[in-house]
Formats: structure tokens, C-alpha cells, sequence
């Protein structure tokens, strides 16, 4: 990684725009948009439900190109992005959880369902957090990478079966929302949100991968000769 | 592939010279199915119907043990070093153990089928498709769980590990599985159980593939 990258202040920019939009969107969702007719206010939690979804989906669709990129090229750079989106992707697919059981109580009368989408991004959680939890077990860097990036593409390739299999075995949920499902009023805070969301993560992605990097350098990087003659002088039997 | 056939030969050397091993595996998994009885309570008619999830479960318990075993001979001294040092293809090694761990998980599926029916009182006449569905599940559960178990049985922490990385990946295992096995227990009038194989066997194929194609990497040095 070179100083200016490292100093760059681009993540900070789009963490800075994404909050905007965010305040924005959610602003004009609650306020300026219509009412659901069916559903009334518990409807608007959809401006940040439905914008969620899609990142959670790009989240890890970025780990799972940072993964595929780290078996190819073997550097150092995507392990440091696959760490940190797949943390992203994991965050926002346990959000998307939660947002989903809070809208789900006061709709269906119940807090979860054994919908496709909802199986699949609880699914989801637990396959991707255990790769995580993988990753904090094996302390060789190369080993940590190299398993990781294949438990990456295996979960991810596993995603498309597990919400087929859950879709044929049961279904409740309504038609995913998007554009051409949504009435017009509805697009803008959609929209909105959707980047708002987007530019939070992208910068916080861009920040923890510099965490990773820094980290990965003092793996990789020999003992400093200095802190081995501290260790033997505080050694016992060495000088007080 | 006489590569496949001697890592072949010795992973069931293996498993033979392990056998009692598979019989505390076996007896581990036919308590299970005997404890989830309990979970239940004795209403005959509801462990019928829950028979088959109890028998996948137990099974799928049962596999995280004998997974991670089928490695951690490999882990003394060094045998896997030694092994990759041979001029064998790490794909051979792969398909040689996931091969004798699917052999050895499907028996195990058919050893806890009489223990099933005598609990649950869950019989069925069609055992040739009762066979084949246990065939294509644990295909589906010893693919990956070979991958994993390779990673896994190399770390600390390796008992939470390996279930923690399996479990959510094979979802759609236990959900077919399950489905088709009940079909076959409770009657299937709409002739479902083929659609459900065929499921077990697509994930199967997908992850014997991406298995084979991914374990060189897991075992480089």
C-alpha cells in the first residue's frame, strides 16, 4: 500500500455522502412520501429495508469477486477487501434480518417466516459470520487468505441452491420490491437510500481494508530486533 | 486416476483399521435419535412425522464427528506433508477421502434406519428409494464437509469450527432430504420424492466439482 492511498481521504468523503443521502432519503421517506394504502407508516420502513437488501446482495457479491480475484492473482490487496466486505456483507444481512422482523410483527402478525429470501439471508449470516469466525482461528496469513477465499466462493456458490431449495419447500413473502413494482411516489427515498447505503459502505469497506492492511504488515513483517532485546532483559534472570 | 484408486484404497484402510471409531459414531447418532424422542414426547403419531428430520439430524451430527476424524489421522505426524510430497494430485487425495467418507457416511445413514423404525414406528417398503435418497444426501454432506474438515482439523478450535462452516451450507441437503425421506414414510401420492433427489443430487454435483476444484489450494504450502 503507498502513503497516499493510505492517506487518502476518499472513504471519509463517501462515509460523509452517504450519511447525507441517508438523512436525506430517510427524511423524504418519512415525511414527503405517501402513506401505504394497506399498510400505512409501517410501510416506510421499506426506504431502508429494500435499499439494504441490495447491498447486502453487492456486499458480498464484492467479497465474493475479492476471493475469486485473491486465488488469481494471489495479492495481498483482495484479502485485505474480502475481510472487510464480507464483515459489510455480514453486518448488513443481519440488519436486513432485523429490519425484516420489525416490519414483518405488525404485517403478518409474526416476527419471522420460513420465506426464501428471509431462510436464505439468515442463511447467509451463519455461513459467511463462520468464515469470519474461520478467519480469526488460523494465524498464518497465507493459510487465513487462501481458506477463507475458498469458503468464500463455496457459500457463495451454495446461495442460489439454498433459496431455490427454501422456495420449493415453502413461500409468504411478497414479490421483491423494485422500481417497476413500486408506485412512482415511492421511487426517490428508494433511490436515495439505495446510494446513500451503498456510498456508507463502500467508504467503510475502504477504511477497514486499510485496517487489514496495516494489520497483514505487521504479520508479514520480520520481529523488530528491538522488541527481542526487550523480551530477553525482561527475560528472568536478566537485568531488573 | 490409479492415483484416486490407491489414496482410495488407503483412506478405507483407514476407516477399516478405525472401525471402532464407526461403531461409537454410529452409537453416538442412534442416541441422538433416541433423545429427540424426548424432545417430542411419546405421541406416536408426531414422531412419526418428525422421523425423517430426526434421522437427517442424527446424521448430520454423526458426520461432523466423522469428518473431522477422517482428517485427524492425516494431522499426525505430518502424514499430509508426506502425502503431498507424493507424485499424486492433491484432486486425487481430495476425491480419494470425500469418496470414503460419503461410502462411510451413507452406511451410517442405513445403520440408523432400523433404529429409526423401531423408535418411530417410520417404515417404508420402497428401500431401493429410500437407499438412493440416503446415497445422494450424504454425496451432498461429505463433499464439502471433506473440504472444511481439511481446513478445519488444521486449526485450534476445530470441534466448533467445522460445524459452524457445514451446517448453513448444506440447508438445502437436510431440506430435500428430509422432504423426500417423509414422502417416502408418510406416502407420497404426488410423486415428489423425484424432484427432491434430483435437488440432492444438482447440490451434490456442484460441490464435488467446486471441491475438487478448489483443494489444491487448501492444502498448498
Amino acid at each position: 500500500m503507498t502513503k497516499t492511498s493510505a492517506q487518502s481521504r476518499t472513504p471519509q468523503a463517501l462515509i460523509a455522502a452517504g450519511i447525507a443521502l441517508l438523512l436525506a432519503g430517510s427524511f423524504w421517506g418519512l415525511f414527503k412520501a405517501p402513506g401505504e394504502i394497506f399498510m400505512g407508516d409501517v410501510q416506510r420502513i421499506m426506504y431502508v429495508h429494500v435499499p439494504t437488501a441490495w447491498n447486502a446482495m453487492l456486499a458480498l457479491t464484492f467479497a465474493f469477486v475479492c476471493a475469486v480475484a485473491f486465488l488469481i492473482t494471489n495479492a495481498w490487496k483482495w484479502d485485505n477487501r474480502l475481510e472487510a466486505a464480507m464483515e459489510m456483507g455480514v453486518v448488513l444481512s443481519l440488519l436486513l434480518c432485523m429490519q425484516g422482523a420489525i416490519w414483518a410483527k405488525p404485517t403478518w402478525g409474526i416476527w419471522w417466516d420460513w420465506d426464501p429470501r428471509l431462510t436464505t439471508t439468515a442463511v447467509m449470516v451463519f455461513a459467511f459470520g463462520g468464515i469470519l469466525a474461520l478467519r480469526n482461528a488460523v494465524d498464518d496469513p497465507v493459510k487465513r487468505a487462501v481458506w477463507s477465499s475458498v469458503a468464500c466462493i463455496v457459500a457463495f456458490a451454495d446461495v442460489p441452491i439454498v433459496y431455490f431449495s427454501v422456495k420449493w419447500w415453502n413461500s409468504l413473502h411478497q414479490a421483491q420490491s423494485t422500481p417497476a413494482t413500486v408506485s412512482k411516489a415511492f421511487h426517490w427515498p428508494l433511490r436515495i437510500n439505495a446510494f446513500g447505503i451503498l456510498f456508507l459502505w463502500a467508504g467503510l469497506v475502504a477504511l477497514r481494508t486499510r485496517v487489514a492492511a496495516f494489520r497483514l504488515r505487521g504479520e508479514l513483517a520480520p520481529p523488530p530486533p528491538q522488541a527481542k532485546a526487550e523480551r530477553d532483559v525482561s527475560a528472568p534472570g536478566g537485568a531488573p | 486416476m490409479t492415483a484416486l484408486l490407491v489414496t482410495l484404497r488407503k483412506d478405507f484402510l483407514l476407516q477399516w483399521r478405525g472401525r471402532a471409531q464407526v461403531v461409537a459414531i454410529f452409537a453416538f447418532g442412534a442416541s441422538a435419535l433416541l433423545l429427540f424422542s424426548f424432545a417430542i414426547g411419546p405421541d406416536s403419531l408426531a414422531l412419526q412425522q418428525h422421523a425423517a428430520g430426526f434421522l437427517w439430524l442424527g446424521l448430520l451430527l454423526a458426520s461432523t464427528l466423522s469428518l473431522a476424524e477422517s482428517f485427524e489421522c492425516e494431522m499426525e505426524e505430518q502424514a499430509l506433508e508426506g502425502l503431498l510430497l507424493l507424485p499424486a494430485s492433491a484432486r486425487a487425495l481430495y476425491y480419494g477421502k470425500a469418496i470414503a467418507n460419503w461410502a462411510q457416511l451413507a452406511l451410517l445413514g442405513c445403520a440408523l434406519v432400523p433404529i429409526m423404525v423401531v423408535l418411530y414406528d417410520a417404515g417404508t417398503l420402497r428401500l431401493l428409494a429410500l437407499f438412493g435418497v440416503i446415497v445422494l444426501g450424504t454425496a451432498g454432506l461429505s463433499a464439502p464437509g471433506t473440504l472444511y474438515a481439511a481446513m478445519t482439523s488444521q486449526i485450534r478450535g476445530r470441534q466448533t469450527l467445522l460445524p459452524l462452516l457445514l451446517f448453513p451450507l448444506v440447508v438445502p441437503v437436510l431440506l430435500a432430504a428430509v422432504k423426500a425421506t417423509s414422502l417416502l414414510i408418510l406416502g407420497d401420492p404426488m410423486g415428489q420424492v423425484r424432484p427432491w433427489a434430483t435437488l440432492l443430487a444438482a447440490f451434490a454435483v456442484i460441490h464435488w466439482a467446486l471441491g475438487g476444484l478448489l483443494f489444491d489450494r487448501v492444502v498448498e504450502d
